[in-house]
């Protein structure tokens, strides 16, 4: 079992967070599950508009709080459709399951979770997580945000879909532009570059 | 497809979190109307009744049926009951298959017309069920927790969307932030309530979009809120949520009253849950009363979902096209128009 990969990033304006979550977005395969944290105002939104559209999403990405779940056709990638989950409304795992993203994942979809730190019991197996908060100081629409791949490491296997840690050198490189290096968190317990996975 | 005339519609409503049955006759009149949230199926069940999942609409639709059929002076033999509406989209997929799965079923047993209706559209005609003789053409301000869209209706079925939300609909805004000062769920009438007391200039919160068409933004005034209390924990929440539903409305209304003279309108219409903000209630009067315009605000049991509205609908989909094909699906992204309309700006 390997320890977690973590990107910490930090973005200057919506239109900074709209293109890291593209360049996100771009190293995704069919079957992935990427799951959204962050407080309210913290741009989740803004995340999943420019994450659709580097999927070739040409329809208006709205908030999918109220009816839980948005259905999206990409355009001619690998990626067929996008699933825009947000299950802030649903006070129990059981309803999150009763959502079915796992069957409609399987089916060759990407889907993107908001508030998915708390659905990450059922949803959370081979899911990378991407958390959104404001810093202390900066303009107000600076973000700080952290990309994290599940600790799945030679033991466990990859995932149906390939491990992220697998596609972590592409992450990484995605996320250069905007990276500042040794993320809040203790990087490891050997104290290497966080961005390196740990085998 | 020919048009098929009926009496009495069965309604079934099953898209998001009610659950809803009603008999409508003529499409105008309600005959039964019944909404999962106000049975008592605590009594009848004992424990909780899960809220969302598709699930929960397989447990509540039988008693909600048997109500709305047994008030209508019907039974399960559909005795009097001419045809089957319902909701077949937008909406969450495993929820509106329940419905329409249901229906299906119910017009192959009664042997009668089964008739897919947009939710959206049948918004548009919970108005008509209230005030038949609607002139037209009419501007429905369509404003819930899930939908925020601005529809000229130019006839009975004939529609233009003028715009939408880009990001979260008003109603979403508004539990959000309720949620966030602590007021409480639903949020509309919480933050209503609270508002009254507060002072609504106390916060310069942004109106996105203003005068510029007719979509609407709300996360960032949601964003504006968050941040300016965290700048001072010390304003009071009456202050907050006055200074925010004024906001709100604000870009509402003034984006509902040029729509209506933009397209020459002689009413604007309310629709949706966010319909019963009493704020957004007195100023679209005053608004359509200054302009020399009707003015039309349902009921709230109309203005939220309910299935009065879908067999309005269902009556008039089958009057003027026909029954629906018993190979209809559910369509979770069903739209009210095939595609956006530009601004009209």
């Amino acid at each position: 079992m390997s320890a977690p990969a973590t990107v910490a990033a930090r973005t200057a304006g919506a239109d900074a967070t709209r293109a890291l979550a593209g360049a996100l977005a771009a190293c995704c395969r069919p079957g992935d599950v990427v799951l959204l944290a962050g407080d309210l105002g913290a741009g989740k939104t803004t995340f999943a508009q420019g994450f659709a559209a580097a999927l070739g999403v040409a329809q208006r990405v709205t908030s999918p709080t109220f009816t839980l779940v948005h259905t999206y056709p990409c355009g001619g990638g690998a990626v067929a459709t996008l699933l825009h989950a947000d299950v802030y409304r649903l006070d129990d795992l059981a309803e999150v399951v009763d959502l079915g993203l796992a069957e409609m994942v399987d089916a060759g979809a990407v889907a993107l979770v908001e508030w998915g730190d708390v659905a990450a019991p059922v949803l959370g197996e081979g899911a990378l997580t991407v958390t959104l908060a404001v810093p202390p100081g900066g303009g107000e629409d600076d973000r700080v945000v952290e990309v994290s791949a599940p600790a799945v490491g030679p033991l466990a296997g990859p995932g149906p879909n390939g491990a992220w840690q697998d596609r972590w050198p592409s992450v990484a490189t995605a996320l250069a532009p905007w990276r500042t290096g040794v993320p809040g968190e203790d990087p490891g317990e050997d104290g290497a570059d966080p961005v390196e996975v740990h085998r | 497809m020919p048009g098929v005339d009926v009496q009495r519609v069965l309604g079934i409503e099953t898209s998001c979190d009610e659950t809803a049955a009603a008999v409508v006759d003529g499409g105008t009149t309600i005959v039964s109307s019944v909404v999962s949230s106000q049975v008592d199926l605590h009594a009848r069940y004992g424990g909780v009744v899960p809220e969302l999942a598709g699930r929960a609409h397989v447990e509540l639709l039988t008693p909600v049926l048997a109500d709305a059929l047994a008030a209508a002076g019907s039974d399960a033999s559909g005795r009097g009951i001419d045809a089957v509406a319902v909701t077949y989209g937008p909406g969450l997929m495993g929820s509106l298959l329940v419905g329409v799965a249901e229906a299906k079923a119910l017009s192959m047993a009664w042997g009668v017309p089964f008739v897919g209706v947009n939710h959206l559209e049948a918004h548009l005609f919970a108005s008509l069920l209230e005030q038949p003789d609607l002139g037209w053409p009419l501007v429905v301000l369509l404003v819930s927790g899930g939908h925020t869209l601005l529809v000229e209706v130019t006839a009975p079925g004939t529609y233009r969307l003028l715009g939408g939300t880009i990001d979260d609909a008003a109603g979403e805004a508004f539990d959000k932030v309720a949620r966030f000062l602590g007021l409480g769920y639903p949020g509309g009438p919480a933050i209503d309530r609270v508002a009254e007391d507060g002072d609504p200039a106390a916060f310069a919160f942004p109106r996105s979009l203003l005068g510029k068409g007719y979509d609407f933004s709300f996360s960032g005034l949601k964003t504006a809120v968050v941040n300016e209390v965290r700048k001072h924990p010390e304003a009071r929440t009456e202050d907050v949520a006055a200074s925010f539903r004024r906001a709100v409305v604000d870009v509402l209304v003034s984006k509902a009253r040029a729509a209506a003279a933009d397209v020459g309108a002689r009413a604007i219409c309310l629709a949706g849950g966010v319909a019963a903000n009493s704020l957004l209630r007195s100023e679209i009067v005053a608004a359509c009363e200054a302009d020399g315009i009707g003015a039309f605000v349902p009921s709230r049991a109309l203005c939220t979902d309910n299935a009065a509205m879908v067999a309005a609908a269902g009556w008039w989909r089958l009057a003027n096209s026909g029954a629906s094909p018993l190979t209809l699906g559910a369509d979770p992204n069903l739209e009210l128009v095939p595609t956006h309309s530009p601004d009209l700006s």
